[in-house]
């Protein structure tokens, strides 16, 4: 485990009011969602979930063709796709594309995506400024902080630190009621709407069959971003493409129930080209970037490659009791939570954080919520196993894989095994704090040994 | 199927808490069936397996397939090594058709030990005992790769003079997960009192469970907090009378 993922993690469990602040949040999406997918509220949810895995399944199996078929219906439309190996190609079109209009303001809704590739630094670092308009997000961007949570970035943070936050970066009297907050985020950003040269965008789905970019939420701020400026570009990663329209049925079911206990977001927006004549509102030019990133490197693994399946819901998260006690800043990268303890290692590599896929009792309720029916536990396993090949490899960890071959000689020589407890419980429980006892009883008490073992007791029976 | 049941009491039930194994044999013959303990049995390879070690996971899983070859039915006392067994032997021998043949023959004839008694022996009432408040604890791998909920609750609800608490959340991890217990030592142990906190609102005397990892967790940290909760396995509850 590297130093930062254990400080990071020993950081958040022993503060309170974090804590509580991720505990009770987590608590009531995690609620929401049971209600609103109980079978009173949605008798066939798990048809839905077995039909939404279906789809995905299809469509990552024949991803290239639905691009293709995604990327001339766009063009239909007027708009035009544009594909980026990586970060550096998205701020590069972005910035080209920038430079040629004399765009300077860009408003931004919610991505996850290019979060990915940190592209409000890189803009910024050219010398565009580049706001974040979704309400958690723009505290993000105050406090220089990362999201916390996939469709809860700011879930963290309390209104009083959100008032200071406010007081010291908008220099305005500090307000501690949520409305007013909101209120004040809403004045400044009214005003970058209205400046605005570029919006960027996310995109929850890319729709194949007409060309759709389909954007979930709850703020307006999304409309917004992609209506008012003279340009929209939306940046998704190339597994958000569904097949058709009428797939919208089955996702649009699934996502916000599961996110948020919402039956439907506010506002579900399908954004199709640019504004066309006689309309009177929309932008002028209309970019979808498909953003690889990583992820084609997923896709010669038939089992781990149902990754690609996430819709961003979130539900993992909240029911996980791993992440309701690190949190989200523990993990290494963006995606936190156990579909982040899957992707991270297979986009940056397993090196990025051997231990990542450990972390983690294997509880499987993350399967369990799981919209799409991605088995994350089956993938954390197999990643496990990636990881301890890797370190045979590479000659790490030698103390440990001896320790189960070990293991595996004695569990298959009884009698040994036999023997070996009987010496064990004879010498009673080390007392030393090192090692794994020491590990335990950092923690927990053990229980007391028995006398005999139950092949002994089962003899003399 | 024969009345004639083996056990696989499991390597933690074997060597440290051999009175749960007694008791759920006792259980067993009492509902009619005839007992045998092979002695070659070890452990089902899961340590090893969750630890990514799966050449040695292997090794360990052909050891059980070649004990229990001959078995008609094997009780076991825990969902998670009852579902390493059903659900990732197979995954293991994916490459060898021959021994994945064996796994599948065995797949069917390994039983947790609840599902045994209600599915198969047809039993719910044991004819047992016990005056105490308890609380159920469902182990993960039961519960969620196996579907073990009702089994354990039918057969407590028959449970004379015992009064069954429901814990909120009951169906959160208590942060075990084997060598993950020692490998995030101050997270499981931060798991683990969120459950004991869910389990004293209950005023539950004893937390039962039909996974004895479980109940290693549990047990060790309300003795760490000073508790006087205790914790059985269910089938200890099950052989009280």
């Amino acid at each position: 485990m590297s130093t930062e993922f254990a400080q990071k993690s020993h950081d958040a469990l022993v503060d309170p009011k974090l804590q509580l602040a991720i505990y009770t949040s987590t608590a009531r999406l995690k609620q929401n969602r049971i209600d609103a997918v109980s079978p009173a509220a949605l008798p066939d949810y798990q048809e839905l979930r077995a039909q939404a895995n279906a789809i995905k399944k299809h469509t990552i199996d024949n991803l290239d063709h639905y691009l293709e078929e995604l990327e001339s219906n766009v063009a239909a439309h007027g708009g035009k796709v544009v594909y980026c190996k990586d970060g550096t190609e998205v701020s590069d079109f972005i910035l080209n594309l920038a430079k040629e209009r004399g765009a300077h303001l860009i408003v931004k809704s919610k991505s996850m995506t290019t979060e990915e590739v940190d592209l409000n630094e890189r803009l910024e670092h050219h010398g565009l400024e580049s706001v974040e308009t979704d309400l958690g997000e723009y505290i993000l961007q105050l406090a220089h902080e990362r999201p916390y949570h996939i469709v809860a970035p700011a879930l963290h943070m309390t209104r009083y630190q959100v008032a200071d936050l406010f007081e010291r970066e908008l220099h305005a009297p500090r307000e501690i009621v949520i409305e007013k907050q909101t209120a004040l985020a809403r004045s400044v950003l009214r005003e970058k709407f209205l400046a605005a040269d570029i919006g960027i965008s996310g995109a929850n789905f890319l729709v194949a069959d007409s060309g759709a970019v389909v954007i979930v939420e709850n703020e307006g701020n999304a409309r917004l971003t992609t209506s008012a400026p003279k340009i929209h570009i939306a940046v998704a990663g190339i597994e958000k493409v569904i097949p058709r329209a009428q797939d919208l049925a089955t996702f649009l079911k699934l996502l916000a129930r599961s996110a948020t206990g919402q039956l439907l977001s506010v506002y579900t927006s399908f954004l199709s080209g640019p504004r066309r004549e006689g309309e009177i509102d929309g932008p002028e030019e209309f970019y979808v970037v498909l953003l690889d990133n990583g992820r084609t490197r997923l896709l010669p693994d038939k089992g781990k490659r149902q990754s690609l399946f996430c819709i961003r819901c979130g539900a993992c998260l909240n029911t996980c009791p791993v992440y309701r006690k690190i949190g989200g800043h523990s993990f290494p990268w963006v995606y936190s939570g156990p579909i982040g303890a899957i992707l991270t290692p297979q986009f940056m590599g397993t090196q990025h954080e051997p231990a990542l896929p450990f972390a983690s009792s294997l509880c499987g309720a993350c399967g369990e919520v799981c919209p799409v029916k991605i088995d994350i536990p089956k993938v954390l396993l197999d990643l496990r196993s990636e990881v301890k090949k890797s370190d045979a490899r590479e000659g790490r960890n030698r103390l440990e894989k001896l320790g189960f071959r070990l293991f595996a000689w004695l569990m298959t020589h009884p009698p040994l095994f036999e023997m070996a407890g009987r010496i064990a419980r004879s010498m009673g429980w080390p007392t030393s704090r090192k090692g794994p006892l020491g590990a335990w009883l950092s923690e927990r008490d053990l229980p007391p040994l028995p006398a005999h073992s139950f092949r002994e007791m089962w003899r003399r029976r | 199927m024969g009345r004639r049941v083996s056990l696989f009491v499991t390597c933690m039930v074997d060597q440290l808490f051999p009175q749960v194994g007694m008791a759920m044999a006792d259980v067993l013959e009492r509902a009619g069936y005839q007992v045998d303990f092979p002695e070659n049995q070890t452990c089902c390879g899961q340590p090893a397996f969750n630890s990514g070690y799966r050449a040695e996971a292997r090794t360990v899983a052909r050891h059980f397939l070649d004990t229990f070859e001959s078995s008609e039915a094997i009780v076991v006392p825990s969902g998670s090594c009852t579902a390493m067994v059903v659900h990732h032997f197979a995954e293991l021998f994916h490459k060898e058709p021959g021994t994945l043949a064996r796994v599948h023959s065995l797949e069917k004839r390994v039983w947790e030990f609840c599902t045994f008694l209600t599915e198969v022996a047809g039993v719910d009432d044991v004819g047992a005992r016990f005056d105490r408040v308890v609380t159920f604890h469902d182990g993960c791998h039961g519960l969620r790769e196996l579907g073990v909920k009702d089994a354990p609750r039918r057969l407590l609800a028959r449970v004379r003079g015992l009064e069954l608490r429901e814990m909120v959340p009951a169906e959160e991890c208590c942060g075990f997960g084997g060598t993950f217990a020692v490998k995030f030592a101050e997270l499981s142990g931060a798991m683990a009192r969120t459950k004991i906190e869910a389990i004293e609102r209950t005023g539950a005397q004893t937390v039962v469970s039909a996974d004895p990892s479980c109940l290693m967790q549990i047990q060790g940290a309300l003795t760490r907090a000073g508790s006087h909760i205790g914790t059985l396995h269910l089938a200890e509850v099950l052989a009280s009378r």
